[in-house]
C-alpha cells in the first residue's frame, strides 16, 4: 500500500479545511476529475464532522488522516480517531422519501458518505476508532 | 462563501457562492434567520455560483423550509449545478422542495 499523504490535527472544525485540502490534492494527483474530487471530499467532511462533534464528547483530542492508494489502484482514506467507541455505520439512514413535515433534520450525513464511496468500513483497534473510506479508479 | 441579497417586488433573492459546508453555513443560516425574523417570509435561492453543498448545508436549509412553511412564507430555489444538484438528488430534496432550473423561471411561479 503506497501512502500518499497524512496530517494529524486537533479534532475541531476550525481544521476542517486544511485536512479537506490535503484530501482534494490526493484525489488530483491520482486523476480524479473535479466532479468526483468534489463526492470525495463531501465523504470526508461529513466522516470528519462526525468525529469533531462526537468522539472526544467535549474533551480535546487528534484526528489522523490517512491517504493510500492500494494495489488495485483504489484511493483509500483512513481517519482515526482515539474517542468514545463508535460505528458510524451502526446510524440509522434518513427516509429520503417522506414530505418536508415528516423529514428527519439528521442521518444525511452518513447517508452521503454510504453513498457516495464505493465501500466504507468501521474497526475498533485498541483504543482507535478507525474508519476507512473506499474510492474506486473506476 | 458570499452570500448576496437582492429584493424583487416582495422577494428576497438570495445568491450564495462557493462553498456550504460546515464551517460556512452558519453564516448562511444567520442570514436567513435575520431576513425571516424581519418579516421577510419569500425566498428565491440561487445556487447558481454554489460549487459544493454537505450535510451541513441541507441540514440547514431543511430547517430553515420548515421554519418558513410553520409561518405560511415560500422559499424557491434555483441553478443548482453538478455535485450541489447531484446532492440534492441523492437526498430526496427534490421531491421535498421547489427547485427550478433558473432564477426567471422560479420567479414565474411567485
Amino acid at each position: 500500500m503506497n501512502v500518499l499523504s497524512t496530517i494529524k490535527v486537533p479534532a475541531k472544525l476550525e481544521y476542517l479545511h486544511r485536512i479537506m485540502d490535503g484530501i482534494s490534492q490526493c484525489a488530483r494527483e491520482l486523476g480524479f476529475d473535479q466532479k468526483r474530487i468534489s463526492e470525495i471530499e463531501l465523504a470526508g467532511e461529513e466522516a470528519l464532522v462526525n468525529i469533531f462533534n462526537y468522539a472526544y464528547q467535549g474533551n480535546v483530542g487528534d484526528v489522523e488522516v490517512i491517504c493510500k492508494l492500494d494495489r488495485n489502484e483504489r484511493l483509500i482514506i483512513e481517519i482515526i480517531d482515539s474517542g468514545t467507541p463508535f460505528n458510524l455505520l451502526s446510524i440509522e439512514e434518513p427516509d429520503t422519501t417522506v414530505d418536508i413535515s415528516e423529514r428527519r433534520i439528521g442521518g444525511l450525513g452518513v447517508f452521503l458518505v454510504k453513498k457516495l464511496t464505493d465501500d466504507v468500513q468501521c474497526r475498533r483497534e485498541g483504543e482507535k476508532n478507525i474508519l476507512t473510506l473506499i474510492i474506486n479508479k473506476k | 462563501m458570499e452570500i448576496n441579497v437582492r429584493k424583487e417586488k416582495n422577494i428576497s433573492i438570495v445568491s450564495v457562492t462557493e462553498r456550504m459546508d460546515a464551517v460556512t453555513t452558519p453564516e448562511f443560516e444567520k442570514s436567513m434567520s435575520d431576513l425571516i425574523s424581519k418579516g421577510e417570509k419569500t425566498f428565491l435561492i440561487n445556487f447558481s455560483a454554489l460549487d459544493y453543498i454537505s450535510s451541513a448545508g441541507l441540514r440547514s436549509i431543511l430547517t430553515i423550509a420548515k421554519r418558513l412553511k410553520g409561518e405560511n412564507g415560500e422559499i424557491l430555489f434555483s441553478g443548482l449545478k453538478g455535485t450541489v444538484e447531484e446532492v440534492f438528488k441523492i437526498s430526496g430534496f427534490y421531491s421535498i422542495l421547489k427547485i427550478f432550473e433558473s432564477e426567471e423561471a422560479a420567479l414565474l411561479k411567485l
